[in-house]
């Protein structure tokens, strides 16, 4: 049985440490919404001083248009705990991104919007950038069977925490799961209010 | 086998396994702010969910209000949209509120300690990356994203995998003009801006154990900075000292024991860490970035380094994007650079001890001529304490300008900003690309260095001595 979690174009974005200013800058976030944050993503970078197209930024070469897998490097996500970040990357059609590293608050909040995030060693990543230097690349990523598939029979395995992918591949309510637990959250209140009143 | 700090205050909170990984913690404090929150809000509405603890959960007004003018509508259309979102929400919620009337508001890491809001041994959750810095008090404090504060807002808790352990030993005593900024600039760069991914960090040792309270919070709020999910230090009688008597702490009839609660805080002799750094402290120098992210960080004494002196590839290209973007070249001296803006504030410096360090340098010396330089106190308590202390007298006579509290140019979310290619001397955490407004070129010092490069129109060593 294998799930195919997505089939898309890469973007190599070639950087360390990518951070969620330069993924979604300050002036994007006064927003009351959680949508519209697409042509926000990498505000910076992506458009010059005078509002066009940067044509020296990856994201606006021809050959990227339409990508859906966002390949890149060492702690991506890094600064501001935003999540107008991953709203960005994800309304823009990224639901994958592959790197050596993330920071914590942005991947957990990737996470929980669906999104895929991989981590793969420096050497693997080294690997597939070295790919994407051959020419645009379609790949297929299956969760189930936690695979890189770039056609041709090769592929690259990669590892997943087994409750993420669970959550992921049954698209599980993040609030929900826990409300389960109610009745333990009473409890727990209960006893703190015994045995630590001044907490309130 | 004994448990560290962070150990214990994870275990305590435990409300049940969400599954093998997976615990549910419980949620002792939750901030929030205008910017992270009104999704959480809308999202809640949209499932007919409530707030369980409405009175668990605290609200404040900062990131994106004026600095000029205790207006909702002083910092534009979309912000005052976003203030009043926020009003509603907790008017709805019958969340309390620190609103831009009320004379306490402040930046949310800067109130949370003063109202006595942390406390040891809490878990305290914010959607602010620099909630890290309530870990000053021994509380497990960390930054959330909007989905996690949604989840907090429905039901006190999270969920959370232990992270590993780093402890941060800091010997020796401080040089002169060597302050707890210093101290977590020098720290992230030996350990690199990802390097406390994964990891909670314990910064303990003689030198933290002299450390006010305002200090450690320094210290502890920039631990993001190396990729730290949290900072922590033990709480001892210097954190009792400073929590006695503040509006939330615990009243006189339940002093004594949560005291003797607090003293059981720390990690245990036995405890093992998955990493330790041993750092000492008198070999630090006033530090100052010189780059685009805090890992790229130098002591003011010394040249700009050249690209090709790092080995890695990436940090080599790093480095040359980040000193043409600095508008910087290899082997200059940064005490040779002119400055044109000095923002001392934002929640990692604006307390009133970073004021008067900055204060006692400015004394009846002039702002340099063509150099912009702001004062933001963190909350309205440090704005009327640096008043009566003849603070904001001594920063206005100077030319500074003595503004109204907020996050400001920190991040630059109002219409504090700095200008393309304009260099800025800053107490802030972020010396990202566009922190402070597109193109800017922030360079992160302490408050005395900020206000020794006001008065000199550019970066000097302050503990040199004689650069005024």
């Amino acid at each position: 049985m294998s799930k195919i979690f997505t089939s898309g174009l890469i973007c190599p974005l070639d950087k360390n440490n990518v951070d969620t200013d330069q993924i979604i800058p300050k002036q994007f976030l006064t927003s009351v919404s959680r949508d519209g944050f697409a042509e926000a993503l990498f505000y910076d970078w992506r458009y010059l001083a005078n509002g066009t197209p940067n044509p020296e930024f990856v994201l606006n070469f021809p050959q990227y248009q339409g990508a859906s897998i966002l390949l890149t490097r060492a702690n991506f996500g890094c600064g501001s705990s935003r999540e107008h970040a991953p709203w960005a990357l994800q309304q823009y059609g990224f639901q994958v991104i592959i790197a050596e590293s993330f920071a914590d608050i942005f991947f957990n909040n990737s996470v929980n919007n669906g999104m895929l995030l991989i981590q793969l060693s420096k050497t693997n990543i080294e690997m597939l950038f070295n790919r994407c230097a051959q020419g645009p690349q379609q790949w297929q990523i299956d969760l189930a069977s936690q695979e890189i598939m770039f056609g041709n029979n090769a592929a690259m395995g990669f590892n997943i925490d087994p409750d993420i992918k669970q959550r992921l591949l049954l698209g599980l309510d993040f609030i929900g799961s826990s409300e389960q637990l109610t009745p333990q959250i009473t409890a727990y209140e209960q006893q703190r209010k015994a045995s630590m009143p001044w907490l309130g | 086998m004994g448990q560290t700090l962070y150990q214990k205050i994870y275990q305590s909170h435990v409300v049940g396994k969400l599954n093998p990984s997976t615990d549910l913690l419980y949620v002792d404090r939750h901030l929030i702010h205008e910017v992270t929150s009104p999704q959480a809000f809308s999202g809640l509405r949209l499932a007919g969910r409530k707030v369980r603890r409405t009175d668990l959960t605290f609200a404040t007004m900062d990131h994106n209000v004026s600095t000029q003018r205790r207006s909702l509508d002083a910092a534009g259309e979309t912000s005052r949209k976003q203030l009043e979102a926020l009003a509603e929400n907790c008017a709805e919620s019958q969340i309390p509120i620190l609103d831009l009337t009320h004379p306490d508001q402040g930046i949310v890491h800067v109130i949370g300690p003063e109202q006595g809001l942390t406390q040891p041994g809490m878990i305290i959750v914010c959607g602010d990356s620099h909630t890290s810095t309530h870990g000053a008090f021994g509380a497990l404090a960390f930054g959330i994203g909007t989905s996690e504060v949604e989840h907090v807002l429905a039901t006190q808790t999270l969920p959370q995998q232990q992270a590993k352990t780093l402890k941060v030993e800091i010997n020796g005593e401080l040089s002169p003009h060597v302050t707890a900024k210093d101290v977590i600039l020098a720290v992230i760069g030996q350990l690199g801006t990802a390097g406390g991914n994964g990891y909670v960090a314990e910064f303990c040792g003689e030198t933290i154990r002299d450390l006010s309270m305002e200090s450690r919070m320094t210290l502890c709020n920039m631990s993001i900075e190396m990729g730290a999910k949290a900072g922590l230090i033990a709480p001892d009688e210097t954190t009792f000292a400073y929590l006695k008597g503040k509006a939330h702490a615990p009243s006189a009839e339940h002093w004594t024991a949560a005291v003797s609660y607090w003293q059981s805080l720390h990690s245990d002799s036995d405890a093992t860490f998955d990493k330790i750094v041993v750092i000492d402290a008198s070999s630090i120098a006033p530090q100052i970035t010189w780059g685009t992210n805090p890992e790229q960080v130098i002591a003011v004494d010394t040249p700009v380094p050249a690209p090709e002196s790092f080995s890695d590839e990436s940090k080599r290209h790093a480095a040359e994007r980040a000193l043409q973007y600095m508008g910087l070249t290899a082997g200059q001296k940064l005490t040779d650079c002119k400055v044109d803006v000095v923002f001392i504030g934002s929640c990692t410096n604006s307390r009133i001890e970073d004021l008067r360090a900055a204060a006692s340098v400015v004394g009846t010396k002039k702002v340099a001529a063509g150099v912009r330089a702001l004062v933001v106190p963190g909350s309205g308590i440090v704005k009327r304490q640096a008043e009566a202390e003849g603070l904001a007298d001594i920063f206005k006579n100077a030319g500074f300008e003595w503004r109204e509290p907020g996050c400001s140019m920190c991040l630059g979310m109002n219409d504090d900003r700095v200008a393309a290619e304009e260099r800025c001397a800053s107490t802030s955490n972020r010396n990202f690309e566009g922190r402070q407004g597109r193109g800017a070129r922030t360079h992160l010092v302490s408050p005395a260095m900020a206000a020794a490069a006001a008065i000199a129109g550019k970066f000097v060593n302050i503990a040199s001595g004689d650069w005024a």
